[in-house]
């Protein structure tokens, strides 16, 4: 039972936050908006050289062979500075899919690019009416010569437009909700037969709707089987999920200390605000949700490590329940402790309850996984 | 970073567990899981059944009886104990007096009540709140008034947890009526049997009789019986209140009380089907569930924080523990509530020691659900928590 970090956790932990720091402070992310794409190539670029690109890979595949609590501990940070730049759609899922089913030669073909971070990825995963359920395919990938021929349209593709790779999931059998018979491929962005809608998100990422038609490609882009891909796709999901769990962590840090901040220096009637008994209370209940949340999240992280699949999904789930609620008390009570200038673009605070807002979202929301977990027959 | 207990850490869980299952008296344990309360001689029975295992002031010092368990020992179990279910020792004498004598005490009194708090020969209250003095604690008016070698007390304690039973009180009196609030206050320790100690029962909504209040009309107490020194009270008391700071997230007693749940849902039935199958009763359950294990990874990084680096400063995740801990409780009474429905109407007049049989299973659920309205009050209410964490985590 320890819940401290390890000396090289703390290193990484002070490396991040210290390139964060020095970097990524409110008004370099609005230049880093304005950038082609939406993001920072140098920031990228710094995010290589020291190495976090390359964090969860095998030191076979190049990488540092690092755990989830690794990848915790950078998310917690990314969470912290409002991250534009694609790490959760590259490294985690992207990454994510090449680690845990890729073939020897697709990963000597992709981590390499991955962790250089001259390549960037996106997850074609979510269908016009598959909202949170990752089997529900109606995209299809039908076999053609030795190839495969992929038709069907992905919405909300984070970094859809300008990634280097597709990872896609589409249905090579069965019926548009059969859990068997879908499969996840690996598409060049650039493939003929695509056309991408790309589009900035509310939350100030960037996302496309991308059509795929008639876009073919060889035997060797699917991962693993084609016909048996689910439980892939639920392990790089989950692993997504518990990422984003960690994101929400640390935006939930931010926003509660940014509160706290303003609390003590607004002043009306001649005191600070933070002096009110109301005020405080509603910071107060901020710090449990955000504690909370926290607990979670490292439940979470544990998690990525179990053995039982099923074990491993539930435990997922409610934290990404506790998340999910915990995100939305503090996001918009912070909006409500900093009154209208919390209601401004030029204050930091309302872009992180935007960022909240969008995490609830992705990949389930909070009651899409209360359903699971309560499905599944309960936590205790 | 490992959430597992150790090899050793598991073999201690098994042997507590083991321990509990052997020794709970089955009368009593089946009471304790449908909220009903225990008579004082069960309690005491079970209690030194706990100490002669050695087991009755865990968190002592060796030297007064203590185990020398980890922190993660005693989260274990207390998690076993309140999961069992069995009775935790009395907080009054084993949590609260008793690591006050044995720090600020003297020889000879730690001699005289250590012993006896461990044994339970003596049943300890305590004297805090007043009818004025609730949140405000330091407002108290009960005065101590030394007259040679004695104390003269007159006042009014409120609130006096299972007082009825008890021999002794540990008591915040007024010895400098001169002194600004926190400073003119002692802590004094006498017998429940003086003369001019009245005690009077309160019944609390749900027809229960756990608190009272107590009177003090010219009671004498020899000096000696000041623990520490004269006027230094309050620090005596904050110290106690700090005390026993994990436990009271009662992440054991919730678990149980969910399987509970669990089980009276699959039995009672709705429509035709248990109301377990019903999906919105399900999601409210795993929602409670989810909150309680988030309470407990909490807790546990509380545990694990004062297991590696000792007690000295507390971890600023510790006030979250009251205000959830309560919340959660009091949400599982509510759950148990909704699973009978209208079968929590019937009110069993005799009281729930003589219980009529044929309401057996559902008679405590209602009461249960009443009486634990006084979790988020007591123990410093949640709105006092909050008001600890605005000042001392947040800085506001």
């Amino acid at each position: 039972m320890d819940f401290d970090l390890s000396e090289e956790q703390r290193l990484l932990k002070d490396s991040v936050d210290g390139l964060l720091n020095d970097s990524y402070d409110f008004d370099s992310r609005k230049k880093y908006r304005a950038e082609k794409g939406g993001w920072s190539k140098a920031v990228w670029g710094k995010l290589a050289e020291q190495g976090l690109l390359g964090l969860p890979f095998s030191e076979d595949d190049g990488g540092f062979g690092a755990g989830a609590v690794e990848t915790m501990i950078v998310m917690e940070a990314l969470g912290k500075a409002l991250l534009l730049e694609p790490y959760l759609a590259t490294v985690v899922i992207g990454g994510g899919f090449l680690r845990r089913g890729g073939s020897a030669e697709q990963k000597a073909a992709h981590i390499p690019g991955i962790i250089d971070g001259s390549k960037t990825f996106a997850f074609a995963q979510l269908e016009k009416n598959s909202r949170y359920d990752l089997q529900d395919v109606a995209t299809t990938a039908k076999k053609k010569g030795g190839g495969w021929v992929i038709d069907g349209e992905k919405f909300v593709v984070l970094n859809g437009e300008n990634a280097d790779t597709f990872i896609v999931t589409a249905r090579t059998k069965g019926g548009q909700r059969d859990a068997n018979g879908i499969g996840v491929f690996l598409v060049p962005g650039n493939a003929k037969g695509i056309s991408k809608k790309g589009y900035p998100t509310q939350d100030g990422l960037h996302a496309a709707d991308v059509t795929f038609t008639g876009v073919e490609v060889d035997a060797d882009a699917a991962i693993g089987d084609p016909e048996n891909g689910l439980a892939l796709i639920e392990r790089v999901v989950d692993d997504a999920r518990i990422a984003l769990c960690a994101e929400a962590v640390g935006a939930m840090d931010e926003s509660l200390k940014t509160t706290v901040e303003y609390l003590k220096t607004r002043t009306q009637f001649g005191v600070p605000i933070g002096s009110f008994q109301t005020l405080q209370h509603r910071a107060a209940d901020m710090f449990v949700a955000v504690e909370q949340a926290r607990s979670m999240s490292l439940f979470a992280t544990m998690a990525s490590d179990f053995d039982d699949a099923r074990e491993r999904a539930t435990a997922v789930a409610a934290a990404k329940v506790q998340i999910g609620k915990s995100a939305k008390f503090v996001g918009q009570q912070a909006i409500q402790l900093h009154g209208g200038i919390g209601m401004t673009q030029e204050a930091r605070i309302g872009h992180y309850f935007k960022r909240l807002t969008m995490i609830e979202n992705t990949f389930g929301d909070t009651d899409y996984h209360l359903r699971r977990v309560a499905g599944g027959g309960g936590l205790v | 970073m490992d959430l597992s207990f150790s090899k050793e850490e598991v073999a201690f869980r098994d042997e507590v567990r083991e321990f509990f299952r052997n020794n709970v008296p089955s009368d009593t344990r089946k009471k304790l899981v449908e909220g009903r309360h225990l008579s004082k001689d069960e309690m005491v029975a079970w209690w030194r059944i706990l100490n002669k295992k050695g087991w009755g002031v865990s968190h002592w010092p060796k030297e007064y009886g203590g185990t020398g368990w980890s922190s993660v020992q005693h989260y274990i179990f207390n998690e076993e104990l309140q999961m069992h279910p069995a009775p935790a020792p009395l907080a009054f004498g084993v949590s609260m007096v008793g690591p006050v004598i044995y720090t600020f005490g003297n020889e000879k009194q730690k001699q005289q009540y250590l012993p006896r708090i461990a044994n339970v020969d003596d049943w300890w209250c305590q004297g805090f709140s007043e009818p004025g003095s609730g949140s405000d604690l330091a407002s108290l008016k009960t005065k101590a008034e030394r007259k040679g070698d004695k104390y003269i007390i007159n006042g009014q304690k409120t609130w006096t947890t299972l007082a009825q039973h008890a021999d002794m009180i540990f008591c915040l009196c007024r010895t400098d009526p001169g002194a600004k609030k926190q400073m003119g206050i002692s802590f004094i320790v006498f017998s429940m049997k003086s003369k001019g100690v009245t005690v009077r029962p309160i019944e609390t909504i749900d027809g229960g009789h756990e608190v009272n209040e107590v009177f003090f009309d010219d009671v004498e107490v020899p000096v000696e019986n000041l623990i520490g020194e004269e006027n230094k009270g309050w620090d005596y008391a904050k110290f106690l209140l700090g005390n026993e700071r994990t436990g009271i997230a009662r992440v054991g007693v919730s678990k149980e009380r969910l399987r509970r749940i669990r089980d009276l849902a699959s039995k009672v039935e709705a429509g035709g089907k248990p109301i377990i199958e019903d999906q919105k009763f399900r999601e409210k359950l795993a929602e409670v569930e989810i909150e309680l294990k988030a309470l407990e990874l909490t807790q546990l990084r509380v545990v694990a924080d004062e297991n590696k680096h000792g007690k000295g400063k507390p971890n600023p995740a510790s006030s979250v523990l009251k205000i959830k801990g309560s919340e959660i409780q009091q949400t599982t009474t509510e759950l148990l509530m909704e699973v009978i429905g209208p079968f929590a109407a019937p009110y069993d007049e005799h009281g729930d020691e003589g219980s009529n049989e044929s309401m057996d299973w559902t008679a405590q659920i209602a009461p249960s659900y009443f009486n634990n309205r006084k979790v988020s009050i007591y123990g410093g209410s949640n709105e006092i928590q909050r008001n600890i964490i605005t000042k001392a985590v947040l800085g506001l």
